[in-house]
């Protein structure tokens, strides 16, 4: 690692105010940004912890929603009853993230504002349209995933909390790439209020919605639907583990097998 | 198995060793600790093939905390890394052996290629100065596959190996063959790869590398299966030192698997640099470092056919090989893929003539070397993909067409040099049908099409040849050392006995399983017995681990000390009993007059030996002390069937591995528990070539891009099932021991049984070949192209 | 940079000023010398540094020891009692066999721990998939998810 200064926030204005002041960057549970720092893959001066910061934690209920604080581990969603009593699919993609050891101090802020192209909690926010609240505005989900490792989030700016709105019924499946367990494809199938909702990770260079299949998904929600698309291969992601042809093919797969779970 | 045979030899004895690894108590290399340590680190080629033109760390050693910056230039008096095989090709020439520096002089081939070699006050400060170091490469076309490498105008590694040629090499009677081939019903082919693979033990590489101004003298803590070899190959050929002069020891080591036999550049480079910075040094291998330098394994491209008769009786074999060694000769390089491999194309059949060429080609890899079976993966792999192809060509059933061709005559001298001493490959099929429930495949398969899953069982009846190895065979056939073992057994006066050998455990359990050994010929508690083993300052000799040969070699040793003991100890017995020598018996820890009750008991005997007042002086020397090295006969051949079974989901290509039986002979057994467990290991190392591993080299810029857990599949838990295991035995013929060697079956015999399974699952869609690993991804790709086919033949 | 530390490990306080970029790893094993807990890839993938923090298991080798300050750490040495008997979940992984070389053996057998403390009567199936983030390259697990299983049951009587 390269050197570094560490400073520890006790509110979300102090956090933002520490990071313009230092130019450096916020520290959620640090999975992917310590591994990076090891690596000698990320170099921030200072790494203003989030740790401390109450207002950052906890699970609630918000009417028909559900709100989760950015620093909620991911075990700790996995097993909040509240999120598996309202969005099942959502607790059982946080069961899925990474391992135990990794659920245990990985976050969902760090997450979503990380973005990595096969993480599983951009698809769970996409495909439900959850709104990203930061220290200085809200964000649709719709446009706060902007490409590779990318999100509308600014310089100092923190997510602070995700709200979720609770779909009438929702899946997540996740086909895992073999070597680091992350998804290769993974797929959310959601039925809101505003209609069928379905995200994919893995596939391409950041998560995205998969037009075709929510429009086949709108006029009959049933896996033959879904199964019956066919998705393009062009611009999706070919790597050792699967050509873009393959995870084409996977993507409405996939939507039909968590279509199944549901209908 | 003699009459002094008894208490605890054949039992499941917990083992010993565990206290100190579930405690955190275990002392791995990285857990020593020195006064006055300095780091070292290693600036590596980021290219696969470049000219060096120069190197500048006039920066870095400024740089703070750096105590030396060296290169390969600098490293004066430091010959290359030998390789311990000389093999001699069809042309009757020696094999190419190109120079392999320490430290990259003039040109680097491969990407991981140490260059710089910087020693600072910590790790952060060597790293630092590391990215000041200015390397000026001119960056050459690279190439990174055997198929590649040999074509012409190829890009060039080594002047000394024109084409990239190591040697090509044969074994067999071609002419036979041909013959054969001449007058056969049919003839199956399969053209099969060997994949690549990276060993990843989850202990990385280490050393702690010292120099005592003192006695001019080194130690070197190592982690290493064979600190003897290690010593030896360091003093002898590489630094110049006396033998005496260095001491090495490989305490704890955190699993082997082969890569860690081996004489590698890090250590070397740091004993001589240990002596000019007058300090110790530590390097820890980093995962991402242990993917570019730890030896890979396997990696041949083959062609195989098979001659049979109308009845599917296998008349001769034919098999040409391209192995790929990867940019230098590491240790054993050279004789894997040949002495380890075209030995073992019999298989457990006896097929009358059989012929095979190999050819070995340097490429800009990482050098290949032995990884858990070593070279009788790959022999195996062939084999039984080929018997196979037979069933599937003729319609015989797999276990028949196994059947039809086993040899059930010993000792069997097969076409490709080795004399099978013992076996019963009957048994083992049968017992291994009956754990993998055959019988009821037929419904399993019918209730997984009901879910549209496709099911497929595979057989493969595996050989090797392990008790690796009698010198004189060996030394015929190129090696560059002896293959025996040392073991020493001292008696204290108090009756505690502690074993020094020459064999290294690296996981296999050897404190417990000599000891019982040790513990079951004495009659004695097995409390009472130390093993020692891994440090070249308190063992007389070793030759290490690998081959699976510490039981059958190593353990012989220890038995041959243990007869002259027991032999020195008739002699002190029959002066205190005042008896003949040629009347005193030995058995459950009791020296007996024979025919009488009159005995010393064997406590009494060690303290007579060391306190000497009623002793015959005259005759025998005080002390009870000896060593034994063994030299084997023959090598032993474990054998047995590995039947997998296995269920595809054809819309995703994932399979899933529902079974797996295993039944093996690997003769007498000392502890079944321990035996168990090393063939547990061994099959989740066969499955995961077979299903998930692969070393992936970037074709045109030769980088590697399975280069770190992320993209290198290491089976976890939740990919594999519940082994159902069994053994059957026949003892070897031709060691006290009646063992054979089980570490390395597992790896050996599942490979094949899990594709076979793959292929007959998938014969029903038209798949008719897939290459390892049969990952998702392939496993749909092949589905596709066969509805392709199809749809284009009709 | 150097900062305050200040946490509980295996029972005792331990306060130390470390540099910022300390792994927990490192201070564990480097400055309290308990070197039961390993180092077996730098991508927080092979789990042999595992240890628990507040009871849950996280991997020590992609933590900052600065972000567990004020936290309660076991390590493997934690486990057995002060006369050497083994933890319960030790004792099984003796009992079944299930290790070889060892280097593995302490993040497993803490995520074991962790695992049990959620589900105290994990099936086989459950327990492969729980153990996702612990390699063990020696065992092929089969030993390992039996010592679980025995562990477990031992430890709920």
């Amino acid at each position: 690692m390269y050197s570094f200064d560490i400073k520890k926030a006790d509110s979300v204005a102090a956090a933002a105010a520490l990071i313009t002041q230092t130019g450096g960057r916020p520290l959620a549970g640090g999975q992917s940004l310590v591994a990076a720092m090891k690596l000698r893959l990320a170099q921030p001066g200072t790494l203003v912890d989030l740790a401390g910061i109450a207002e950052l934690k906890g699970i609630r209920r918000d009417g028909n929603a559900l709100v989760i604080g950015a620093m909620t581990r991911h075990a700790e969603v996995a097993a909040s009853a509240e999120v598996r009593a309202a969005i099942p699919a959502l607790a059982a993609l946080a069961e899925g993230i990474g391992d135990r050891q990794v659920r245990n101090m990985g976050t969902l802020g760090g997450s979503l504002a990380n973005n990595d192209p096969a993480a599983c909690y951009p698809a769970g926010a996409l495909g439900l349209g959850a709104t990203i609240h930061t220290s200085q505005r809200t964000i649709a989900a719709d446009d706060f995933f902007k490409g590779l490792y990318e999100t509308a989030l600014g310089d100092g700016e923190l997510v602070t909390r995700v709200s979720f709105p609770i779909p009438a019924k929702a899946a997540y499946v996740k086909f895992v790439q073999p070597a680091s367990r992350f998804a290769l494809v993974g797929v959310f199938v959601a039925q809101t209020s505003g209609g069928v909702r379905v995200a994919v990770t893995g596939a391409g260079s950041s998560v995205f919605r998969a037009k075709a299949i929510e429009d086949a998904l709108t006029k009959s929600f049933t896996a033959e639907a879904a199964k019956a698309v066919k998705m393009a291969a062009s611009g999706l992601n070919s790597d050792l583990h699967g050509s873009a042809e393959y995870r084409a093919h996977l993507i409405p797969v996939l939507a039909a097998r968590a279509v199944a779970t549901i209908a | 198995m003699g009459a002094n045979d008894s208490g605890p030899i054949g039992q499941a004895v917990r083992r010993r060793e565990d206290q100190r690894f579930l405690t955190g108590a275990g002392q791995y290399t990285n857990d020593v600790v020195m006064a006055r340590e300095a780091c070292a680190y290693f600036l590596r080629s980021p290219h696969a093939h470049a000219r060096i033109r120069s190197i500048d760390s006039k920066d870095a050693k400024a740089a703070p905390g750096v105590v030396a910056i060296y290169t390969g230039e600098d490293l004066v008096g430091v010959n290359g890394l030998p390789c311990g095989w000389l093999i001699t090709g069809t042309d009757g020439k020696p094999m190419n052996e190109p120079p392999h520096p320490v430290l990259a002089k003039g040109k680097v081939r491969h990407v991981g290629d140490p260059v710089v070699m910087i020693v600072a006050e910590t790790l952060n400060q060597a790293k630092d100065a590391a990215e000041l170091v200015v390397v000026d490469y001119e960056v050459l076309p690279s190439v990174v596959n055997v198929v590649d490498a040999l074509k012409p105008g190829a890009p060039q590694l080594h002047d000394e190996a024109p084409g990239n040629r190591c040697y090509t090499w044969a074994l067999g009677d071609q002419a036979a063959v041909d013959a054969a081939f001449a007058k056969a019903h049919h003839v199956a082919k399969v053209d099969i790869v060997n994949n690549r693979l990276v060993p990843n033990a989850i202990e990385p590489r280490a050393a702690l590398a010292s120099y005592s101004r003192a006695d001019e003298s080194y130690t070197l803590y190592v982690t290493s299966q064979n600190p003897h070899v290690e010593r030896l190959l360091m003093t002898a050929f590489v630094l110049g030192l006396p033998e005496t002069k260095v001491r090495v020891i490989a305490p704890d080591v955190g699993g082997g698997f082969g890569s860690k036999i081996y004489l590698y550049a890090e250590e070397t480079a740091m004993m001589w640099a240990s002596k000019h910075v007058n300090r110790p040094l530590r390097w820890v291998a980093e995962r991402s470092e242990s993917f570019i330098s730890d030896a890979h394994g396997r990696d041949h491209v083959t062609h195989a056919e098979m001659a049979v008769d109308k009845d599917g009786k296998f008349l001769a074999l034919r098999v040409t090989t391209t192995a790929n060694v990867g940019a230098y000769l590491s240790t054993f390089a050279s004789c894997i893929p040949t002495i380890l491999y075209a030995t073992l194309l019999a298989g457990q059949y006896a097929t009358p003539a059989i012929h095979c060429e190999v050819t070995a080609v340097f490429t800009n890899t990482v050098p290949v070397d032995a990884y858990r079976g070593a070279g009788r993966p790959e022999a195996t792999y062939v084999v039984e993909r080929v018997a196979n192809q037979v069933g599937v060509d003729l319609g015989i059933a797999q276990d028949e067409v196994r059947r039809r061709n086993f040899i059930r005559t010993f000792p069997y001298v097969t076409p490709v040099a080795l004399t099978y001493d013992t076996g019963n490959y009957d048994a083992t099929l049968d017992e291994a049908m009956r754990l993998a429930d055959v019988a009821g495949f037929a419904v399993r398969k019918a209730e997984a099409a009901k879910r549209g899953k496709l099911r497929g069982l595979g057989y493969s009846s595996y050989i090797e040849a392990c008790g690796l190895a009698p010198s004189n065979i060996a030394g015929a056939l190129g090696a560059r050392a002896g293959l025996y073992e040392a073991g020493q057994v001292r008696v204290n006066p108090t009756g505690g006995v502690t074993v020094f050998t020459g064999s290294h455990s690296h996981g296999q359990g050897h404190e417990t399983t000599f000891a019982q050994v040790v513990a079951g010929r004495l009659g004695i508690d097995i409390a009472s017995v130390e093993i020692v083993h891994g440090d070249t300052g308190r063992i007389p000799f070793g030759m290490g681990t690998y081959g699976s040969r510490s039981l059958a070699v190593g353990g012989t040793a220890i038995v041959k000390a243990l007869d002259k003991i027991v032999a020195k100890g008739k002699k002190i017995a029959a002066h205190l009993l005042e008896a003949a020598e040629a009347d005193i018996e030995f058995a459950d820890g009791k020296f007996t007059v024979a025919g009488t009750d009159r005995s010393k008991a064997f406590g009494e005997v060690a303290l007579a030996a060391y306190v000497p007042h009623n002793y015959p002086l005259d005759k025998l020397e005080p002390g009870l002390d000896e060593t034994a090295f063994y030299d084997p006969t023959n090598f032993t051949y474990p054998a047995g069937t590995h039947i997998c079974e296995v269920e595809i989901d054809p819309e995703t290509g994932v399979t899933e591995v529902v079974a797996f039986a295993a039944c093996d002979d690997f003769g007498n057994i000392i502890n079944p528990m321990i035996v168990e467990g090393q063939v547990h290991g061994g099959l989740a190392q066969g499955i995961g070539q077979a299903l998930l591993e692969q070393c992936v080299y970037d074709r045109s810029s030769g980088q590697l891009v399975s280069g770190s857990f992320m993209d290198y599949a290491m089976p976890r838990a939740d990919d594999l099932p519940s082994f159902k295991v069994g053994t059957k035995v026949t003892p070897c013929t031709h060691n006290p021991l009646g063992a054979k060697g089980c570490g390395e079956a597992g790896a050996i015999g599942s490979p094949p049984a899990l594709i076979n399974a793959v292929l007959d699952a998938l014969a029903s869609v038209g798949v008719k070949d897939i290459q390892m690993p049969a990952s998702p991804h392939r496993v749909w790709q092949a589905i596709q192209a066969a509805k392709a086919g199809t749809a284009a033949a009709a | 940079m150097s900062i305050p530390l200040s946490l509980t490990v295996n029972g005792k306080t331990v306060t130390a000023d470390v540099d910022a970029r300390t792994l927990l790893v490192d201070f564990l094993r480097n400055d309290l010398a308990l070197t039961g807990t390993h180092v077996g890839c730098d991508t927080a993938q092979c789990g042999a540094c595992t240890v628990l923090v507040d009871g849950r298991a996280i991997k020590s080798c992609n933590v900052l020891a600065a972000q567990v300050s004020g936290a309660r750490i076991t390590t493997i040495e934690g486990l057995a009692a002060a006369d050497g008997t083994l933890h319960p979940m030790q004792a099984a992984f003796k009992e079944c066999h299930g290790l070889q070389c060892g280097f593995c053996t302490p993040g497993m057998v803490l995520s074991a721990l962790d695992l049990v403390a959620h589900h105290p009567h994990a099936d086989e199936r459950t327990i492969r998939e729980a153990l996702e983030g612990n390699f063990c390259r020696c065992t092929g697990y089969q030993n390992i998810v039996k010592a679980v299983q025995m562990g477990a049951a031992t430890m709920s009587k």
